[in-house]
């Protein structure tokens, strides 16, 4: 979110769901949208029934793909060139708008000397992607009347991330698509609460409502409202919590409902991290790698045994409520939460979670508006600044949250690991249909195990061919951190050279062989690219 | 026989569909698509529709655990929380508070990622809080 942070100010999808169904052309890149956010998927197949152009820029034939105008298979982590290949041809044509960059924005110059660098034979070197595909893409987006940027973890897991989004936000205002109904750019959100949980403040440099850690007015706020001494040194990301582990600067770790010990990259260094800890403490559903690692489990409950809110990925926060009583001993995660701080001599009154969205409404600004009763049915779309607000379906309408909307011009930078003779594959990770991200929850169900029930690596027929491997054979995927034995499934969705991995599966964790080279400002781990060998298992040797 | 329908959002993926939970006498019986919900509209993807699987699997770990001698023991609620004060207080007065993190969710409510961050910056006196949104 840093990208659109610094071009727009505020870091969300800026428009909503259903304005997809109606928009002219939709622009998706990076986001496997019928497998991983199937309801946005049937607005955005919706739209292409009423007209609207649909160009997907992925290095696999997803789904989707076979539904658009215009499908480009760029090379992995190539995406800025791209985006940059874009813009070099619609401000040659003319085809930007011309009264949005100068009443709406700043910076564009830089821009256009960055971008004039980008012609589309050495996009085309750097990407693959041709120039009658780069042009007809770019026509594509900035002739239509109104284009939607539809984006997701294909743009943000890599070493330049936060430089993708913000050329993805570059093209967006050079086309004069930000504002408007119909436009926007549009991060899908991968877990259901990601937008909550970073409205909310679980981020180690801003207050809820990214109210920044460290600016003194709003320090004082929160330390009047909670009666408290505040820190102001800003703290860790996760990235940057396992060396600090290492260095003995960590001695505690409370785990909330996740599971490093299959999302983070580079597994055996978490384990090893985790292992070293004084204090590991687990709250989850499930005895999960993590929790097997803990000093102490503390169970919570599900979703259907809570009251409480989700904000989807549109802004929209929700009302969740409790169906059963929670199972056996466990206790709602505000609850622990409570007992817990008030052994430590800080009492959290609270009766009930409508009394938490109370507090919250009265310390963040964009949430002042949203009480329980206000979200019975339908829920609200922060910004909500008070009661009589409406909601706020698209952001920046007549001005960006930061004033002007700010270009910046983005380098090309390759990928951390790129394939070599030694392991001479890309590697790419992501979802399937029927799972989620670590399966803690899909692979509990018999239903989704049916459909499917374990991992698999994705490989060009011709690439399996040449090593001598067939369908459904296993063999060994090795990367410089350590390798899996997976099955492999042929099929031309893979470009040659490219394979693709699911994450879903914790016997074949894709997470033991991925990348740990993050982005330097979003911190997020470039998983969606690795260098990799495949090796057939000597069945004799093996016994 | 109690039979109850109760509306919430699908805990998977960002798009937040509306879904209805069916019970009787306690157990989650069946998922329906929420039809004004103004997201799915009536729809939900193959997940959502098997929601109530993971719910009530047989797997779910219920009770509180501290590991003694090696191995993970079943404890009570006070003696867990108990031991759990006790040492982040050592953990925090020995080495201070920025020895300490927390690791919240974006599977977890807005009210209690709140009181979480809470807790780590009001309670334990750090900003060591992140959530896996990078990953």
């Amino acid at each position: 979110m840093a990208g659109l942070a610094a071009a727009f100010g505020s870091g969300a999808m800026t428009n909503s769901i259903a304005e997809l169904e109606d928009t002219k052309c939709i622009f998706i890149i990076g986001s496997n949208t019928s497998e991983a956010h199937p309801l946005i998927a049937t607005r955005i197949l919706r739209a292409k029934e009423k007209g609207a152009k649909l160009i997907v820029a992925d290095p696999r034939k997803i789904q989707i793909a076979s539904y658009a105008d215009c499908h480009v298979q760029q090379r992995l982590g190539s995406d800025v060139a791209l985006i940059n290949g874009m813009m070099n041809i619609i401000l040659k044509e003319g085809w930007e708008d011309k009264e949005f960059i100068s009443e709406r924005t700043e910076g564009i110059d830089a821009l256009r000397e960055m971008v004039e660098k980008f012609t589309p034979e050495k996009v085309e070197a750097i990407s693959g992607v041709k120039e009658q595909d780069l042009r007809k893409i770019a026509e594509l987006y900035a002739k239509s009347e109104v284009s939607s940027i539809v984006y997701a973890m294909g743009i943000t897991q890599h070493i330049s991330g936060v430089d993708n989004v913000k050329s993805l936000a570059n093209l967006a205002m050079m086309c004069g698509n930000m504002g408007k109904e119909g436009g926007g750019v549009n991060p899908l959100r991968g877990q259901n609460n990601v937008q909550g949980a970073c409205d909310m403040g679980a981020l180690p440099n801003v207050f809820p409502g990214y109210q920044k850690v460290g600016d003194e007015k709003v320090t004082e706020k929160f330390e009047k409202d909670w009666n408290v001494k505040l820190s102001r040194k800003p703290g860790l990301t996760i990235t940057d919590m396992f060396p600090a582990i290492e260095e003995g600067r960590l001695k505690a770790l409370y785990v909330l409902a996740e599971n490093p010990m299959l999302s983070d990259p580079d597994l055996k260094h978490v384990k090893k991290a985790l292992s070293a800890l004084d204090l590991l403490i687990v709250q989850d559903l499930f005895l999960t790698e993590t929790a097997q690692l803990a000093q102490v489990y503390l169970p919570g409950v599900s979703f259907a045994e809570k009251d409480g809110t989700f904000v989807n990925t549109e802004r929209r926060v929700q009302r969740i409520r409790k169906v059963i009583e929670p199972l056996g001993e466990s206790r709602s995660d505000l609850k622990i939460i409570q007992e817990l701080s008030a052994k430590m001599g800080y009492p959290m009154e609270y009766e009930d979670p409508s009394q938490v969205q109370e507090e919250i409404a009265r310390l963040t600004p964009s949430y002042g508006g949203i009480t329980y009763s206000r979200i019975e049915n339908d829920g609200l779309q922060w910004p909500c600044p008070n009661e009589d607000h409406p909601g706020t379906v698209y952001l920046h309408k007549d001005k960006f949250t930061r004033g002007l909307g700010l270009f910046h011009a983005v380098d090309y930078v390759p990928p951390d690991e790129l394939p070599d003779e030694e392991y001479p594959l890309a590697l790419t990770t992501g979802r399937i249909f029927a799972h989620f991200h670590t399966g803690t929850m899909t692979r509990k169900s018999s239903a989704l195990n049916k459909e499917v029930e374990k991992g698999f690596l994705e490989i060009n027929p011709k690439d399996a061919n040449k090593l001598g491997i067939l369908g459904g054979e296993k063999v060994k995927a090795i990367s410089r951190r350590g390798e899996i034995s997976i099955e492999v499934l042929l099929t031309e969705r893979m470009d040659e050279g490219v394979v693709f991995l699911p994450f879903h599966f914790a016997e074949s964790a894709a997470n033991v062989i991925t990348n740990p080279a993050f982005d330097p400002v979003a911190k997020i781990p470039e998983y969606k690219v690795c260098a990799v060998r495949i090796e057939k298992i000597d069945e004799k040797k093996e016994g | 026989m109690n039979f109850s329908n109760v509306s919430t959002i699908c805990p998977y993926c960002g798009c937040g569909c509306g879904m209805i939970l069916q019970t009787i006498d306690q157990e989650i019986i069946n998922t329906l698509p929420s039809k004004s919900n103004p997201i799915n509209e009536g729809k939900l993807c193959i997940k959502g529709w098997n929601v109530h699987d993971f719910v009530v699997s047989s797997q779910r770990a219920t009770q509180p655990l501290i590991r003694k001698d090696g191995d993970l023991k079943e404890v009570s609620w006070n003696e867990v929380l108990e031991y759990v004060a006790k040492e982040l207080m050592r953990i925090k007065d020995q080495y201070g508070p920025d020895s300490i993190a927390f690791m919240s969710s974006a599977k977890c409510t807005n009210e209690e990622n709140f009181l979480f961050q809470k807790l780590a910056r009001a309670v334990v006196g750090t900003n060591n809080v992140d959530h896996c949104a990078r990953l």
